[in-house]
């Protein structure tokens, strides 16, 4: 087997999808520091992501990959006692001014999260929920809306006939494709992925990897993965977040292949050999 | 056993194993009695009622008017006013009580000093005896605002009363319903108010409705702070400004007040006891078909 069919057994999808755009920058963030009363969670964290791509962010509990993802729709905000400072451009446009629309804002950044939560709604109805709200006002736009997330995230087929069912009284995995869906029924730009395969089985796991393998090129995506193998199998880029000094930073960021194979600093290469973290 | 797994001492094994097995066993049979206890009592309230006035109902007896003080005749009067009473303290409780709840638990989720102090004031009110109630209630509605005795100054002491109950089960539902919903909602871009409507109400529904059967319970069977509002004028209520007897103040006039009153006190008793359990099954189905819509609707 030579080396050309080898990458093809691994990585099928990279032959059938467009490979990202690395010369255009999607989210530029700078200097950027998140406190959590007081106390620094992420130190100035400076990283740009590629528009189209796939950027994992890897790292040991407690890094703060979760809090640098909630930084780029804003869902900081949400949190009692926390104080974001520094800069990040979505498209060139500074999200952190005060100003900034962050209804719109999360409209273009859309987000899954570790556990599926879709709402205690109708299948339908948690896809053309937030469609309405939007001001999407005809029934039937909503509808085809909805069977096109549905077809994006391969639900359709499982689901055509129990549309109105509770979305509850679906699998784990169909529930985190059903998220998926939510949020791209809105035509985001970017998808924020917290650890979206953590809590589904192996299987399940497997098809919403897929599915984010696939979505490359259409949008530009961040995921916060602790599994190594998985960011090595889907990302294109990948940042290494670490803690010292009671705080996290970002201590190598790159080309997949260059942060896994030569790694530049001595945590990245400790922690990406298994040995720490 | 395979060699070298974890093997304790051999009498320390079986003593600790019998203590166990004793110990266990006792538990089972304190919670199998406490729970036995609890049933029993409500059967030997259920069957004595029953047995003392299930001979004096009557189809008459529902919609008549009382004579003899009540040793004939119906309950007519009073179903209706206990009816009215009711719907006065629902219509009023209800709406006050879902929106402070929402307030609590939505917008003064942190430990605010205003919250702390709503939250510290509904306590001690759920605390305070009904006739404490009933006394205000009349200072209040029937002398300062000049209602007088009636069904409407009953109702809205009944609803001061049950507000205390309503509201903090209320926000117990919403607090229960996941955090998930609220950023799932946030990160689509969605507004508080749509999100609160459509997501966090239908789901806290279990707990509005434990909120709303326990304060009709504490509703139909006061009369202590319904004697000092309402009053006890056993006519049929030609509008909410009449006086009205409810239920409850019947059967505790025709048990103490009226000589051979019994019988028709336990009648009026199985009356009062279905009423409340219609009610309840009620709210429950109306609050099931609600959900069921909220969550299939377009």
């Amino acid at each position: 087997m030579n080396a050309q069919s080898t990458t093809e057994v691994i990585r099928p999808w990279t032959q059938r999808r467009p490979c990202c755009d690395t010369s255009e920058t999607c989210i530029q963030v700078q200097g950027l520091s998140v406190h959590y009363q007081g106390q620094q969670a992420l130190g100035d964290v400076s990283l740009s992501i590629p528009r189209g791509c796939i950027t994992a962010i890897v790292g040991p509990s407690g890094c703060g990959k979760s809090t640098f993802l909630n930084c780029l729709n804003r869902m900081t905000d949400m949190i009692p006692g926390c104080t974001v400072s520094g800069n990040v451009r979505l498209m060139g446009q500074d999200i952190m001014q005060n100003g900034t629309d962050l209804i719109s804002l999360r409209r273009r950044v859309g987000m899954i999260f570790q556990k599926p939560n879709p709402f205690p709604l109708s299948i339908r109805k948690n896809l053309t929920f937030a469609l309405k709200h939007h001001g999407m006002k005809r029934r039937s736009d909503r509808d085809e809306a909805a069977r096109n997330a549905l077809c994006q995230v391969g639900l359709w087929e499982e689901v055509k006939d129990r549309l109105d069912a509770p979305a509850q009284d679906l699998s784990g995995g169909q529930q985190q494709r059903l998220c998926l869906a939510r949020a791209l029924v809105l035509k985001p730009q970017v998808l924020l992925l917290d650890e979206p395969s953590s809590s589904l089985d192996p299987v399940a796991s497997g098809v919403v990897e897929d599915l984010i393998s696939q979505l490359r090129g259409e949008y530009t995506q961040v995921i916060v993965t602790h599994n190594l193998a998985q960011a090595r199998r889907i990302a294109d880029h990948v940042a290494v977040f670490w803690t010292r000094h009671g705080s996290g930073q970002l201590i190598e960021a790159g080309p997949i292949s260059q942060v896994f194979d030569d790694p530049q600093h001595e945590l990245t290469a400790t922690y990406i050999s298994g040995l720490r973290g | 056993m395979p060699k070298g797994a974890i093997q304790p001492a051999g009498s320390l094994a079986t003593w600790s194993r019998g203590r166990a097995d004793w110990s266990d066993r006792a538990v089972a049979v304190v919670v199998w009695l406490t729970a036995l206890a609890v049933t029993g009592v409500f059967v030997w309230i259920l069957a004595d009622v029953l047995r003392h006035g299930v001979s004096g109902l009557s189809w008459g007896f529902l919609i008549d008017g009382p004579r003899d003080a009540g040793r004939a005749g119906g309950i007519g009067p009073m179903i209706v006013s206990t009816l009215l009473v009711l719907m006065v303290c629902l219509a009023v409780s209800a709406p006050i009580g879902v929106g402070t709840a929402v307030w609590l638990a939505e917008f003064a989720r942190g430990g605010g000093l205003l919250g702390r102090l709503v939250r510290r004031s509904l306590d001690v009110l759920a605390g305070v005896p009904s006739i404490v109630f009933g006394l205000f209630g009349n200072a209040l509605f029937c002398i300062y605002l000049g209602m007088g005795f009636s069904i409407l100054s009953g109702g809205l002491t009944l609803s001061c009363m049950v507000l205390p109950l309503l509201i903090r089960s209320c926000e117990a539902g919403l607090r229960a319903v996941p955090d998930e919903y609220r950023r799932a909602a946030e990160a689509l871009g969605l507004s508080r108010s749509a999100v609160l409507w459509r997501i966090l109400l239908p789901a806290a529904t279990p707990g509005l409705v434990v909120g709303l059967v326990l304060g009709v319970g504490r509703a139909l069977g006061e009369t202590a702070a319904l004697l000092f509002t309402s009053g006890y004028v056993d006519r049929m209520p030609g509008s909410l400004m009449d006086s009205g007897r409810t239920l409850s103040v019947h059967i505790y006039d025709l048990a103490m007040n009226v000589p051979g009153g019994q019988s028709r006190a336990y009648a009026t008793a199985i009356v009062l006891i279905s009423l409340l359990m219609i009610v309840n099954t009620l709210t429950c189905h109306l609050a099931d078909r609600w959900l069921h819509r909220r969550i299939t609707r377009t």
